[in-house]
């Protein structure tokens, strides 16, 4: 699979409460490729994710797609840009309704100028109508559109990961970035949303994810990279990580210590 | 039937200086109904993009004076060789400068905003209330100082030859402050139905995500504090216009502590939420001083309320009405929902 | 001498702030309640004034207990904007209920002070003044040795590093809190009750030393004892130069500007440590 790459990340450190979380991270996402990060707790893949997507600062390197570099830039300007990711803990808008969480998400997509919404202009009214309507597509395009009248804090376990994607994808991502999006999900959640992330895939988008289920990521994904104790151990097709013997001892290790502790 | 209850309401308040003859309710009705201005402004700010702001007063107050100096004219030293002086203005015109000025001082608010955060936030916003008071208090050669601005001139309409009306007088100055709140309520209800309410709402409730999907932070926040100084800077202009004569007394904490009040039980983030609140706060206290209930009495309940209201209601009574409403409603539909996810449960 | 007061106004408040994370709107009523309440023991039950001092911060002690039982407890898990809004119910309710006690007029107390001022070389100090500078380093010294030395005191910096670390690690966090508060509001009504009979009692001064208080814990940073002490008296200082240059009307003005200039450059607050207090 060798296309431009989309995301190129370069020596990244980062640093915080006296913690190096990442040290000399580099790797690169092709264009319409689906990478995964794998790895202990607290490898690193989060403080990645944060970093990348502006939520926290990075001690040292480069962090450029497409040409852009992304580091200092404001979350809201990195999302301007086409990168979007969701959270690990479960994240919408518990206050609201289903479809009103995605309108939200569409906010990219409409440019609404304060003065035409004070004066209550006809433009206002018909490009709320549009948004709508594209709530509404997306909504069915993960699947949960029947629920979109109901308030967030309503739905099911399953449905509420779904929204956070939905809310994802109306941002009209380039490059998603999932955060343990079937963590806590059943099997059958977790087959639905495989599904799902395909159809992702397939129009397009370029997805970074960080994920503990092993076989998912084996199916879905073209590349793994593992990381480790805030650095990159292995890198390669699923396969090839399946058997490398730093990815195992670095899991291993890990449920030593959860026997031994 | 959500617009029949409106119209049906907007007729009985036109209609009110028709068959309330008595002129001391008609001025309880005006405060009021300027008050109520005052907090729905407060409520875009607080209620809506959630931003603690205890210096609301502030921007009424700023309206109040700006309007005023504005109108009677001013002049004043700058530096000890710099006179400033401008002549009297048309009260509209001067209302408009109200309306800017405010609206420029929540602007720096605004910005400020998005830099100092929580609790931080509304210690800056309290002290620069206080700020701006004890500057009205001791600027003697512009505000008069404790002495208050006097003579106020109420607004006029003149286009010579069509036209020569001014608000003199309860009745005019109550449909005044009325078609004023139909403004305000709808300029901010229009805001908070589009695009731009649902990115300050979004802040409000989860500001991580909310910038995740590309809602700039500080452009919101911006834009919220300017609209709700802007509108409260009017409320203050039409406050002095109608009352004739201000002073650094209209800074005072407790304002703003009456407006807070008003949105937190009547209910923040709803529209309806300060008119209710508003209509409460604003009347009980002339049905309570007819009972002969002493005014620090009936604070110390108003404190209590509010207690009471933020620890089992603290959405406001609006919230909490249309809740029940909504339970009431779909108290029939929820046995098949509930057999629904019976059903998904099963299947899997 | 002002210095003083405000320092010990500000520490109270920064260790509520500190390690309760409230916004504590009921510490100027506390103040107020101090200074009543030595009006009460002095004039009307005749106490002895020097009795009446710590006997006036005791009952502050009291009623900031009986806040945080009553109140706080309930609202430990709620959002900061709900709390607040209890907090300033609180506030307007105390200082309404004291006004119509006490009706709006002000009241002295009389002091046993010499009224003649002590000379120290070319220095003339009021007795009274001293006193107060006196007693206010005492009490200053005296909650920085509970903080530092006693249980209770490693009990409260281990809360404010980490709350729920300290629950694991077997803290009871009632107490606490309960502390605390009670702790902060001592000092407040002391601070009240010292300053009380120099100046005038009226129901509206708590409104001010409040958000005096609140400029010194901006000015120390966040639950810092040392950052609260030299605030204090750094507050004090700017507002004599202010008063000094622009005009003494502006005096008061002076600490709230310091508050918004400082906050926006260093949003944290001047001296902000996270990890320590006392």
């Amino acid at each position: 699979m060798n296309g431009n790459p989309a995301l190129s990340v370069d020596r990244l450190s980062i640093r915080f409460g006296g913690v190096t979380a990442v040290e000399g991270m580099t790797f690169a996402v092709q264009e319409g490729e689906v990478l995964s990060l794998i790895g202990p707790n607290g490898a690193g893949k989060t403080s990645a994710f944060n970093a990348i997507t502006g939520y926290l600062p990075a001690a040292a390197g480069d962090i450029v797609y497409r040409g852009r570099p992304l580091n200092g830039l404001k979350p809201s300007s990195i999302a301007a840009l086409g990168v979007v990711r969701t959270f690990q803990k479960t994240s919408v808008f518990s206050g609201r309704t289903v479809i009103d969480n995605v309108l939200i998400g569409l906010h990219l997509q409409s440019r609404q100028h304060p003065l035409a919404i004070i004066l209550g202009l006809p433009s206002i009214a018909r490009e709320e109508r549009r948004l709508v309507e594209k709530a509404r597509e997306v909504l069915q395009f993960v699947g949960i559109e029947s629920r979109k009248d109901e308030l967030a804090s309503s739905l099911a376990y399953g449905e509420l990961r779904l929204l956070e994607v939905a809310v994802a994808l109306a941002a009209r991502p380039a490059l998603l970035l999932l955060d343990e999006p079937v963590a806590g999900m059943n099997s059958i959640e977790t087959a639905s949303f495989m599904e799902t992330l395909g159809r992702i895939r397939a129009s397009g988008v370029t997805v970074l994810l960080v994920e503990h289920d092993m076989k998912m990521v084996m199916r879905i994904s073209d590349r793994v990279l593992c990381l480790n104790q805030g650095r990159i151990i292995a890198d390669g097709s699923p396969s090839e990580i399946q058997r490398h013997p730093e990815v195992i001892r670095a899991y291993l290790g890990e449920r030593h210590a959860r026997a031994e502790g | 039937m959500r617009r029949a209850a409106t119209a049906a309401l907007l007729a009985f308040l036109i209609s009110i200086p028709l068959w309330v003859g008595n002129l001391y309710v008609l001025h309880v009705l005006i405060v009021t109904g300027i008050f109520t201005i005052a907090a729905m402004s407060l409520n875009l700010l607080l209620g809506y993009t959630g931003q603690l702001s205890l210096g609301h007063v502030a921007f009424f107050g700023i309206g109040a004076y700006v309007s005023s100096l504005v109108s009677l004219g001013f002049s004043v030293h700058l530096a000890p060789d710099c006179l400033v002086t401008l002549g009297p203005q048309p009260v509209w015109f001067a209302m408009l400068w109200a309306i800017a000025i405010s609206g420029f001082f929540g602007w720096a608010i605004g910005r400020i905003s998005f830099k100092v955060r929580g609790a931080y936030f509304v210690i800056v916003t309290i002290s620069f209330a206080e700020v701006v008071r004890l500057v009205a208090l001791n600027w003697d050669e512009l505000t008069n100082g404790p002495m208050a601005l006097n003579n106020i001139p109420p607004l006029s309409l003149s286009i010579p030859g069509v036209i020569d009306f001014s608000f003199i007088g309860k009745v005019p100055n109550y449909y005044l402050v009325l078609a004023a709140a139909i403004v305000a309520y709808v300029v901010i209800a229009r805001l908070v139905h589009s695009q731009a309410g649902r990115a300050m709402i979004a802040l409000r409730e989860n500001e991580p995500l909310a910038m995740s999907v590309g809602i700039e932070v500080t452009r919101y926040l911006v834009l919220s504090a300017v609209v709700s100084a802007a509108i409260a800077g009017m409320a203050g202009a039409l406050y002095a216009q109608y009352i004739q004569i201000v002073d650094p007394n209209i800074f005072l904490f407790i304002y703003t502590v009456t407006m807070v009040i008003m949105v937190v039980v009547g209910g923040k983030g709803t529209l309806a939420g300060p008119i209710v609140g508003g209509m409460i706060f604003g009347l009980l206290p002339e049905g309570l001083r007819s009972l002969e209930i002493p005014p620090e009495l009936q604070w110390v309940a108003y404190g209590v309320l509010m207690i009471v209201i933020v620890s089992i209601m603290p959405s406001g009574i609006v919230p909490a009405l249309a809740r029940w409403w909504n339970d009431r409603v779909h108290a029939n539909a929820r046995p098949a929902e509930a057999s629904q996810a019976d059903a998904r449960q099963a299947a899997q | 001498m002002l210095g003083g007061i405000y320092a010990l106004l500000g520490i109270g408040l920064t260790l509520i702030f500190g390690i309760m994370r409230v916004v504590n709107f009921t510490h100027g009523e506390l103040y107020s309640f101090g200074a009543y309440m030595m009006f009460a023991l002095v004039m009307l039950l005749h106490v002895n004034f020097f009795l009446a001092l710590p006997l006036a911060m005791a009952l502050g002690v009291a009623l900031g207990a009986a806040i945080e039982f009553i109140l706080l407890r309930k609202l430990r898990g709620a959002d900061i904007d709900t709390t607040m809004l209890v907090m300033i119910g609180a506030w307007i309710a105390m200082q309404n209920l004291e006004q119509f006690i006490w009706s709006g007029v002000a009241k002295s107390v009389r002091t046993p002070f010499p009224s003649s001022p002590l000379v120290l070389g070319g220095l003339s100090v009021a007795w009274s003044r001293l006193f107060v500078f006196a007693v206010a380093i005492v009490l200053i010294g005296g909650t920085y040795a509970v903080v530092d030395r006693t249980r209770l005191g490693r009990a409260m910096r281990a809360t404010f590093q980490d709350s729920d670390a300290a629950r694991l690690m077997g803290v009871d966090i009632d107490t606490v809190y309960l502390s605390t508060f009670a702790l902060g509001s001592g000092l407040a009504a002391a601070a009240g009750a010292l300053l009380g009979p120099i100046f005038v009692v009226s129901p509206g001064m708590g409104d001010l030393a409040a958000l005096k208080a609140f400029a010194v814990v901006i000015l120390g940073g966040m639950g810092s004892i040392p950052g609260a002490t030299i605030g204090g008296f750094l507050l004090a200082f700017i507002e004599e130069m202010g008063a000094g240059y622009v005009s003494s009307g502006y005096r008061d003005a002076m600490g709230f500007l310091l508050i918004i200039l400082v906050l926006v450059v260093r949003p944290t607050g001047l001296f902000s440590r996270q990890e320590r207090i006392g």
